[in-house]
């Protein structure tokens, strides 16, 4: 079953276009992996996706609902939760009070959405942490604060864009875990990934983006043996 | 029990014994001085301590816990003089029912400001209210209705009146009166960072752009902010001009008020509760005490040391003084 169907999603900043006629079907359920060298358009993408960058033509659906054009805060509110690529904590608040923040989406009471929040801040396995301010934490800390937060709203959908990007090599296996762990929970999840091996584990599909176009589409081994990818990630022998 | 039923025992607040004794202490002596034979000065003194405390709890509200720079929140306290005011000497209102038309047009005028300026961010936005508060002594200024530059003149009452709120004979009426509003309006601000809107507000000071991922609509929650602090302000506003029962735009809509608020937030510590208060206690002394020193030619030596006192706190104390008082007795602790 189809969660997002995104259509000739197009933006252009200026000349440079930084998302091309790009379509795409996400499934309730799973892990979709969007891959690309730098500057594919990845973190645009995501950006359009959820509002913070309005999508200059193209048709965005979820839950075959119509999601163009609107405001990030609507969008959330509709199911779709995100990180960022740079991180965005709450810096001068506890973990606490950040993933309460998120847990007020769902529930006003405050005792309630502060137990709703541990629970939140136990599953991402923090709760030791929980009254240290988010400038406190380690960086790895801090992404999954922001996991926490998101899961807080109760997403249907989640956008996680690099989760272990910027994070050192002991930490990731936890944080593939984690993203393993919300997937069992129900979660469709959208991971935009730089490691390879990573995106292989963990994706059901996987989109692959190069300067703003999608190159490909496909299961993790599809996408191995693309050529299209092949290259744009090694570099074509013959280009000038 | 596991670590999540202890997290979940926890109580909500850690709230501290001591911060309530200091409270309930410090509340008992105000409210016991004026029987110890004060004096007007004093009166007068402790007056303006507990207006602009309440004041610069408006700015607080704005920019300490939305993050929204205002730079001309002098308006909201010229409106709520006005409105108490006008319909006073125009229609014979009672001053404590005008009071909350102050607040009321005082809430207008931020949500139709607000609307199309909190669009602006940072500079902009505190640029732009810097504007709006002069404009606003300018139209008074030529606004026949409310008396342009002569302004309003509260007629007298012949002796004290609890009803039209004039008292001649003592200042320790309005001592208590401004000192209830203060016990309001801390407690009503307490209140508000401790609630959802609270929570949220701080989310958007912190970081706008993962406020809104999380549902939270940055523009509408940036109005509320703006509209409760206006709702504080405005009744300040109203209370002075019963207290010198002379409302003319030059004293109401002075560019100074906008000016004092930030600077007794800032001395006393920005987004924390108290900081207003502590600022207040120490800034007002300073410029009552430079008045009488140093006369009306001294008007502008207060301003020097404000300037110094900023300057000082800015380079050394950037959390304002309320970070000298010991971490243990302030609420925020860190249970580890």
């Amino acid at each position: 079953m189809k969660i997002l169907t995104v259509e000739n999603l197009s933006r252009a900043f200026g000349g440079i276009k930084a998302n091309e006629d790009i379509s795409f079907e996400a499934e309730k359920g799973k892990v979709l992996g969007v891959i690309g060298p730098n500057g594919a358009g990845k973190s645009t993408l995501f950006d359009l996706i959820t509002g913070y960058t309005k999508p200059d033509n193209g048709k965005i659906l979820f839950e075959n609902k119509n999601i163009f054009g609107l405001k990030p805060d609507k969008i959330s509110n509709l199911g779709i939760g995100r990180t960022f690529q740079k991180l965005k904590p709450f810096a001068d608040q506890t973990l606490l009070e950040n993933v309460m923040i998120g847990a007020f989406v769902k529930e006003n009471n405050i005792k309630k959405a502060r137990d709703n929040a541990l629970e939140i801040i136990e599953f991402v396995d923090l709760i030791e942490k929980r009254h240290h301010f988010a400038r406190e934490l380690s960086t790895g800390q801090r992404k999954r604060l922001e996991m926490a937060r998101a899961m807080a709203i109760k997403p249907k959908l989640l956008l996680m864009d690099e989760v272990t990007g910027g994070v050192d090599q002991k930490t990731i296996p936890g944080l593939v875990e984690l993203i393993k762990k919300m997937r069992n929970l129900g979660v469709t999840i959208i991971t935009i990934e730089h490691n390879i091996n990573i995106i292989m584990e963990i994706s059901d599909n996987i989109l692959a983006l190069d300067q703003g176009k999608k190159i490909a589409f496909g299961s993790p081994k599809e996408i191995q043996n693309n050529k299209k990818v092949i290259d744009a990630y090694l570099g074509t022998i013959d280009a000038a | 029990m596991n670590k999540l039923d202890i997290a979940k025992s926890e109580p909500l607040w850690n709230t501290n014994k001591n911060i309530t004794l200091i409270i309930s202490v410090l509340l008992f002596i105000l409210i016991a001085l004026p029987f110890f034979g004060l004096n007007s000065f004093y009166l007068h003194l402790f007056i303006m301590i507990f207006m602009h405390a309440v004041m610069a709890q408006s700015w607080n509200v704005i920019a300490g816990l939305s993050g929204q720079i205002s730079l001309g929140h002098g308006a909201f306290f010229g409106i709520g003089a006005y409105a108490s005011s006008f319909f006073f000497v125009q229609y014979g209102i009672s001053p404590w029912i005008s009071i909350f038309i102050g607040m009321f047009f005082s809430a207008i005028v931020a949500v139709l400001i607000g609307i199309p300026m909190l669009r602006l961010s940072g500079h902009y936005f505190a640029i732009a209210t810097l504007l709006i508060g002069i404009s606003f002594q300018v139209v008074f200024q030529r606004w026949e209705l409310v008396g342009a530059a002569s302004g309003l003149w509260v007629p007298l009452t012949q002796e004290d009146s609890w009803n039209s709120l004039q008292f001649h004979s003592s200042k320790a009426p309005y001592y208590y009166i401004f000192l209830f509003f203060l016990v309001v309006t801390f407690f009503a601000v307490w209140l508000l960072n401790r609630s959802k809107i609270g929570f949220r507000l701080r989310a958007v000071r912190d970081d706008a752009q993962a406020a809104s991922s999380l549902c939270i609509s940055v523009s509408n929650y940036k109005i509320i902010a703006f509209v409760i602090s206006a709702m504080i302000m405005a009744p300040m506003g109203s209370l002075f001009g019963q207290y010198i029962l002379i409302i003319d735009p030059d004293r109401m809509f002075n560019i100074e008020i906008s000016i004092i608020v930030l600077l007794i937030t800032v001395l006393g510590g920005i987004g924390n509760i108290w900081g207003p208060l502590i600022g207040a206690a120490i800034l007002i002394p300073i410029s009552e005490y430079s008045r009488i020193y140093l006369g009306g030619t001294g008007g502008a030596v207060d301003l020097i040391f404000y300037g110094l006192i900023l300057m000082v706190i800015c380079i050394f104390r950037p959390e304002g003084l309320i970070s000298f008082v010991p971490k243990n007795i302030l609420e925020r602790k860190k249970q580890r």
